[in-house]
Order: structure tokens, then C-alpha cells, then sequence
């Protein structure tokens, strides 16, 4: 079947799903600066899609429009359109629902970041916030349990968060994720600051989660991403002839396809770490 | 420990390109560490010697009659009572006043104003005003509290002496805010946001509390030095010689630097009843355990609230 996910002619990836996330002709500016141009990519649903690519790649940023982070950034600019079940996020009608959009699409950050309050909290405090009317208790359980953390921490619900070896840490975060029920996770390098166990660990995660949502997973690891993802976007930066230089996505197909038989020459001179 | 070198080595450094010298920079250190300490001392043993000498001439007159009186032409019987009581007023109204201004508006420009030139401008100029000379503040608090705002502050009342306090602490409490919650890592914002939490939830749960101590100590402390200023108060028109309490916000009213600065501006005479000396001394160990006493409140409420998250 021709592929929807793969928007440019020279790639012919086949999801076996149904695209959850579209971007269409995003670039993203930063002042004046151009840190992503022209990317056209279709994220498959309950999936795992790993964003690889050097530094300054523009995967990071693309990542953040998805849920319309890079809003918080002080001249950030998101040109083109991004497509959450067919509807345009950046539209101004959504201006006023950014916080739904962000609870639908939840993320973890690099750096574990939880808040400076119990476990119990932690998990929490998305969902009231968000108006949760369900049994508290029993979600923050859940959550904990789908985070892989429920055994370590079920005994210290009311110790702080901060209290949590860094893995612990980040498993945290993602069960506070999954409290608010989004449908996409996104992860922007969530293990480069554990240690080799705790990113066995989520890798190990990440499978499980993989059956209820879908996971965009930016990372500078690339036995990582050739582990966990069903489809990998390889990112690359290009000088522009005034000296700056721009993301642009290389590469999109399935993992195997990207790690094994990649089309692009930039694409398999970066997995067989001859450059990057 | 075939690649270590041999312990030897260490002292014919002839083979290398280092010119290690130790002892001379073992010197220097020593110098900088004894001039360091010579600076902190130096403070400290002034500091001491006008503590011990005002509080010896304070015996005298230090007495509970000292607290419980009001003031008289005789300096035996003279008390500091209408000024302790004023400036305990003028402390609760002040933190008050200057309190939730000083913090919303510290928090409106750390957390929700945009970096522009407007805003940039009011920083410069919140900075500034930090630096202004309090009898400024007080010429600014005689205009607008005192003659404009008669039918408010009732004129040279203790309203009006707070309010103009509130102004002089409220550039320093506007500060301090915005460096407390600037000292909350960016992260624990990032992380309410992408939860689908508003900017107003994520600083009520996340970051006010973090940076709440910070805020207490240093509103604490800039009360405290609003506490002891005079200046300002004299501009505004506090009385220096007041026999009864205040009893509302209108009240004429003095204060504890006021009737020090009184009693310190009198002649120094040999007669004992005459002598106001001692009860300026005894005024200043006054005002300085109501200091004392706000400061310890600061590191209370601040340990208790770091203690107090999880």
C-alpha cells in the first residue's frame, strides 16, 4: 500500500497503522534563527517513534510542538500545521485549550523533573488539576504501577518525590504523565541522565506502554532507539550559505529499514557512527 | 601501577614544564585567608563594642517602668511605651501594605509579564528606587499621604507613616520576590506545563512554595530596616512628644527612632533627672530586641516552611 506517513517521494515506509500526529510543512524559528524547515512527518498510533539525529537537529524542537511547548519560549515561531486526529493544533481556536492539548499529549523531560512533593502528589497533581473525579488513590496506584514503580515506591507515597534515585526519578515522571490519561507521551531523551540499568529499565517500560499510547521518543542513543522503536526519523542540520545552521529531517521508515538499509547516504554514515 | 610514577619524582620537578612553586602559592593563600578574617573581625569587634557600651549606659534606665511608661520631662520617669506601641503599629501595618504588593507585583513580572521594553524599563527603575534615600520616600509620603490623601490618612496620622514605609520596602520586597522564584529551576514549570496545569497553578503548587522562605527572609529583613529608619517618619510628621496610644489608623503617633533621636539631641547634663542619655541607650536596646525578635520570626518561618514540604 502507498504509505501516508511518508510524505516525500523517496521514502516508503509502511506503518501498519493509523497516524495519530501530522506535521505539514512545520518550520520552527527562534527569533530569527531557523532551527527547523519544511518537515513533513506522520506519527503511526500506538507506536514508538524515535527522533534521532546530531545535535541542533531539530528534533527536540519538532518534539515540542507536538504539545505546544515551544509556546513557553520567548520568540518561538511554528510555521505549517500540526494534525492531532486531523486537527490543527497551532489553529488559534486552540489557543485557549492549550492546557487540553497538553494533558492529551504529556511529556517527560531529559532531566527528571519532579515536583518537590510527595510521590502521592506527584501523581496527583495532574489529574486534579485537570478535574479528575475518579477514585484518586486507586489512579495514583495505577499509574505507579504502569510505570514500573509501584513496587519500590508503594511503601513511601508520602515521602518526597526528590527523595527517588534518579531512575526512580524518571519512572516518576512518566507515571505523573500517565495519570492525566494523554494518548501521546513524548520523550525528550529520557535516559541520557540515568545510569545503563535505569535505561533498561524504561526501555523495558516503554514496550508496555507502547499497547495503550503512542511514544515519540527523541534520543542520542542510537542502540537505544534501534531497541525500543517501531519507526525512526533520522534529523540532520545543514549550513545555510549565510553560516546558520537548520534542522531538516533526512530520513522517516520503519527502524530495521533506518538502521539496516537506510536510502540516504548522510542516514547510514550517522547509524554506523561515522559521523555525529 | 607500572604507568605511576615513582614517589621521588615529586620533588625533581626539573623534568617538567610546570613550575609548581608551591610555597609561594601556599603563601598567598595563607595571606588571603588571614585578610579575610581580619575583615570579618574587624566588624564584628565594632559592632560588639557599640552593643556593650549602649547597653551599659542603657542600665539605668532599663527597666520594665522604662517600657510600661510614657514620656515626661523627667528622665528618670520617662518611658518608651506610645513609641514601642507605634512601632509595632507601623510594623503590622507596613507588612500588610507592602507584603501582598510587593510579592504580586514581584510575582506579575517574574512569572506572567512578557520581556519587553516596558517591563524592562519598570525593572530598571524598581532598582532603582531600591536606592532612593529614604527621606525621599518621606518628602514623596508628606505630598501624597499626608496632604493629598488628608481625608484618608487623617493627616500626619500613623496611616500615613506606614503607607510611606510601604513604599520605601516595597522596591526591596519586589526584588527579593522575583530572585526567589528565579531561583526555581525552570524545569518545575516545564514539567505543570506539559501536565495541561495554567501558569497560576503551576507557581500556587509548585514554585511559590518553593520560593516562599526566600520571600519571608527578605520582606523580614527590609521591614526590620524600615523599623529603624527616622528620616522619613520625621518628614511625615511623627510627634516626639505623645502621651496616649494610637487608637485608630488616623492616630497621631511616634515611633521608637523618633523618641531615641529626641532623647539623643538633648543636652548632656549632670543631673540624673535631667539626663536623656541613658534613656536613648536604653530606647536603642529597645528597638533592638524588636529587631532581634522579627529576624528570629524570619529564620523560624523559614526553616518551617522548607521543613514543611515534602
Amino acid at each position: 500500500m502507498k504509505s501516508d506517513f511518508i510524505q516525500e517521494s523517496n521514502f516508503s515506509a509502511m506503518p501498519t497503522s493509523e497516524a495519530i500526529l501530522e506535521a505539514e510543512k512545520v518550520t520552527v524559528h527562534y527569533g530569527s534563527f531557523m532551527a527547523l524547515r519544511e518537515t513533513y512527518i506522520n506519527i503511526p498510533k500506538n507506536q514508538i517513534t524515535a527522533f534521532i539525529g546530531p545535535s541542533g537537529c531539530g528534533k527536540s524542537t519538532l518534539l515540542r510542538c507536538f504539545n505546544r511547548m515551544n509556546d513557553l519560549i520567548p520568540g518561538a515561531k511554528v510555521g505549517g500545521k500540526i494534525r492531532f486526529h486531523g486537527e490543527n493544533l497551532h489553529d488559534r481556536k486552540f489557543d485557549k485549550r492549550i492546557e487540553e492539548i497538553r494533558r492529551r499529549i504529556g511529556m517527560v523531560f531529559q532531566k527528571p523533573n519532579p515536583f518537590s512533593k510527595t510521590i502521592y502528589e506527584n501523581i496527583a497533581f495532574g489529574a486534579r488539576i485537570n478535574g479528575y473525579r475518579g477514585d484518586m488513590d486507586e489512579l495514583v496506584e495505577r499509574s505507579l504501577r504502569q510505570a514500573a514503580l509501584w513496587d519500590e515506591a508503594k511503601d513511601k507515597l508520602k515521602q518526597s518525590g526528590l527523595s527517588l534515585s534518579g531512575g526512580q526519578q524518571q519512572r516518576l515522571c512518566i507515571a505523573r504523565a500517565i495519570a492525566v490519561q494523554p494518548e501521546v507521551i513524548l520523550m525528550d531523551e529520557p535516559c541520557s541522565a540515568l545510569d545503563p540499568i535505569s535505561t533498561l529499565r524504561i526501555e523495558e517500560l516503554l514496550h508496555e506502554l507502547e499497547e495503550r499510547y503512542t511514544i515519540i521518543i527523541v534520543t542520542h542513543n542510537m542502540q537505544q532507539a534501534s531497541r525500543v522503536s517501531d519507526m525512526t526519523a533520522f534529523f540532520n542540520v545543514k549550513a545555510t550559505e549565510s553560516g546558520q545552521r537548520q534542522g531538516y529531517l533526512a530520513e522517516y521508515d520503519r527502524t530495521e529499514v533506518i538502521f539496516q538499509n537506510p536510502k540516504e547516504q548522510v542516514t547510514q554514515e550517522y547509524v554506523s557512527g561515522r559521523f555525529g | 601501577m607500572s604507568t605511576s610514577r615513582p614517589i621521588a619524582d615529586l620533588d625533581s620537578p626539573s623534568e617538567s614544564n610546570f613550575n609548581v612553586a608551591l610555597p609561594s602559592r601556599h603563601g598567598l593563600d595563607k595571606i588571603f585567608e588571614v585578610a579575610s578574617w581580619v575583615a570579618t573581625f574587624v566588624g564584628l569587634i565594632v559592632l560588639a563594642a557599640l552593643l556593650i557600651d549602649t547597653v551599659v549606659d542603657s542600665l539605668p534606665r532599663l527597666s520594665w517602668g522604662f517600657i510600661t511608661n510614657f514620656p515626661s520631662t523627667r528622665a528618670v520617669a520617662a518611658g518608651v511605651l506610645p513609641a514601642l506601641v507605634g512601632t509595632l503599629w507601623l510594623l503590622v501595618l507596613t507588612t500588610l501594605v507592602a507584603f501582598p504588593l510587593g510579592v504580586g507585583a514581584g510575582i506579575y513580572l517574574e512569572e506572567y509579564a512578557p520581556d519587553n521594553l516596558f517591563t524592562r524599563a519598570i525593572e530598571i527603575n524598581i532598582s532603582n528606587l531600591a536606592a532612593v534615600p529614604s527621606i525621599i520616600y518621606g518628602l514623596l509620603g508628606l505630598q501624597v499621604f499626608v496632604r493629598w490623601l488628608l481625608p484618608v490618612t487623617g493627616g500626619r496620622s500613623i496611616l500615613a507613616g506606614a503607607l510611606t514605609l510601604a513604599l520605601l520596602v516595597l522596591p526591596i520586597i519586589i526584588i527579593t520576590t522575583r530572585e526567589s522564584l528565579r531561583a526555581i529551576p525552570g524545569s518545575l514549570r516545564q514539567a505543570g506545563f506539559a501536565l495541561g496545569a495554567t501558569r497560576w497553578q503551576v507557581i500556587r503548587e509548585h514554585i511559590f512554595p518553593l520560593a516562599l522562605p526566600g520571600i519571608l527572609t527578605g520582606t523580614i529583613l527590609a521591614i526590620s530596616r524600615a523599623i529603624g529608619e527616622t528620616a522619613p517618619l520625621i518628614v511625615v510628621g511623627a510627634a516626639t512628644f505623645i502621651t496616649f496610644l494610637p487608637t485608630n489608623l488616623q492616630s497621631k503617633f511616634t515611633a521608637l527612632p523618633i523618641q531615641i533621636f529626641n532623647w539623643v539631641s538633648r543636652p548632656v547634663v549632670a543631673n540624673p533627672d535631667k539626663n536623656f542619655q541613658f534613656n536613648a541607650a536604653a530606647g536603642i536596646v529597645v528597638l533592638m530586641v524588636v529587631l532581634l525578635g522579627m529576624n528570629s520570626i524570619a529564620i523560624f518561618l523559614r526553616n518551617k516552611f522548607q521543613k514543611g514540604r515534602a
